[in-house]
């Protein structure tokens, strides 16, 4: 999904804070929502990981960029919970006193047509390229990194393949691959002769470059 | 007036009251018990940067462990009882004098919880997301880190399945400190590469 949580590359943020001796929570409801995320995946066995990080996607953009982390913790995992049947949205925003916002619904064709690959293609030194694909569902394939060629530096274990898990689709694993791109193949405005970014990406991601 | 109207025109429910609701309706349903919620908030503040700290205190103290953290850092890091959510498949990164690392997930927040703890405000802002990735020295400067334009910065995007730690470089001056003294030196920011670790105080 092209969506707002595609972060990597946009402009226009300003600059970064650090609190100093932050704390785990700031509020207790935070602590509250981050174990409701996580009894409701680990407890109940309502949704995948996959699945939960969809849900954030489908979050409208505005929402998403101007909430804390943690409502959007607890947004994606009660439109999963009310998505899946779980509660109903009438009892929870008679219990709230409100309306609750929630995610957008899943794409109609969320997942795009990939060959799943369950040996690995690619070994350290390999140049690869992302595919240049876009599909309306999720992907962990950064849209700064599609398109684009690099070198493979490490193979990872194989791990359950997101696109298809987080839309109930086949369940398959498949390695990932530390793929080092260079920053000013990445960004032409880059002057970083030597500077790097390295993502981690799925075996049916790539294809072999020369 | 359709029904969509009408919740756009209704007050929104706060956050606070969401996260009551929420967790009330699951209870009253038996889907999940105040001890499943205690037990992860448990959790969440067992995940420390400070045993982060120790690993990379132990890496600079014993090279046998340090060789171990850089062939299989899940297994280092399980060694010293660092291991579950998040962190099932750990990748420890060596900064040297001519290469820094940093980390970022561009695409949510990911860390990996047993070593460096749940991710803070700053890693989770939209600014440091999509600026990390592009203008790394910039943002690491801005953030109190100024970094010589010989080395070269390497981002680790971190939106799959591998978690990583940085082990940063030992300070000068720190040849008798203890494992523990030398761990109080290490913090959250540097084992995710926005800073180094600190100089000892004297």
């Amino acid at each position: 999904m092209d969506g707002i949580h595609d972060l990597g590359g946009t402009q226009g943020f300003g600059r970064i804070d650090i609190e100093a001796d932050e704390p785990v929570f700031h509020h207790p409801w935070q602590r509250t929502s981050f174990a409701l995320m996580m009894a409701t995946q680990i407890v109940m066995r309502s949704h995948n990981t996959d699945e939960y990080r969809h849900a954030i996607e489908r979050m409208h953009p505005a929402h998403y960029l101007l909430c804390d982390y943690y409502e959007r913790v607890l947004t994606g995992t009660v439109s999963l919970l009310l998505e899946k049947g779980h509660l109903s949205r009438e009892d929870l925003e008679q219990r709230a006193g409100g309306v609750f916002e929630l995610a957008g619904p899943v794409a109609d064709r969320p997942m795009a047509d990939l060959t799943p690959q369950p040996e690995a293609r690619f070994s350290v030194g390999d140049r690869v390229r992302v595919l240049t694909i876009s599909p309306s569902g999720h992907i962990r394939a950064p849209k700064f990194c599609r398109g684009h060629e690099g070198t493979v530096i490490h193979r990872a274990p194989k791990f359950r393949f997101p696109d298809t898990s987080a839309h109930g689709g086949e369940l398959r694993k498949e390695h990932t691959y530390h793929v080092e791109f260079a920053s000013k193949d990445l960004w032409s405005d880059s002057d970083a002769a030597n500077d790097s970014v390295i993502v981690d990406l799925w075996d049916s991601y790539l294809e072999a470059s020369s | 007036m359709s029904e969509e109207t009408d919740r756009n025109t209704r007050p929104k429910a706060s956050i606070e009251q969401r996260v009551v609701a929420t967790k009330e309706a699951l209870i009253d349903a038996g889907r999940i018990t105040e001890a499943d919620l205690d037990q992860f908030a448990h959790m969440a503040q067992d995940w420390r940067p400070e045993n982060g700290a120790k690993v990379v205190a132990r890496a600079w103290t014993d090279p046998d462990f340090r060789a171990r953290l850089l062939e299989d850092a899940t297994s280092a890091c399980a060694e010293m009882g660092y291991a579950g959510p998040q962190g099932e498949y750990i990748v420890a990164l060596e900064d040297t004098p001519d290469r820094h690392n940093v980390i970022v997930c561009t695409q949510c927040s990911c860390t990996a919880w047993p070593v460096l703890g749940l991710p803070p405000d700053w890693y989770k802002s939209p600014a440091y997301r999509a600026r990390v990735v592009r203008e790394p020295r910039r943002v690491l400067r801005e953030m109190g880190l100024q970094l010589s334009n010989e080395v070269a910065i390497r981002v680790w995007e971190t939106s799959a399945e591998t978690r990583y730690m940085v082990i940063p470089l030992r300070p000068e001056g720190t040849q008798s400190l203890t494992e523990d003294a030398l761990a109080n030196l290490v913090s959250r920011e540097a084992l995710i590469g926005v800073a180094l670790a600190n100089p000892p105080t004297r």
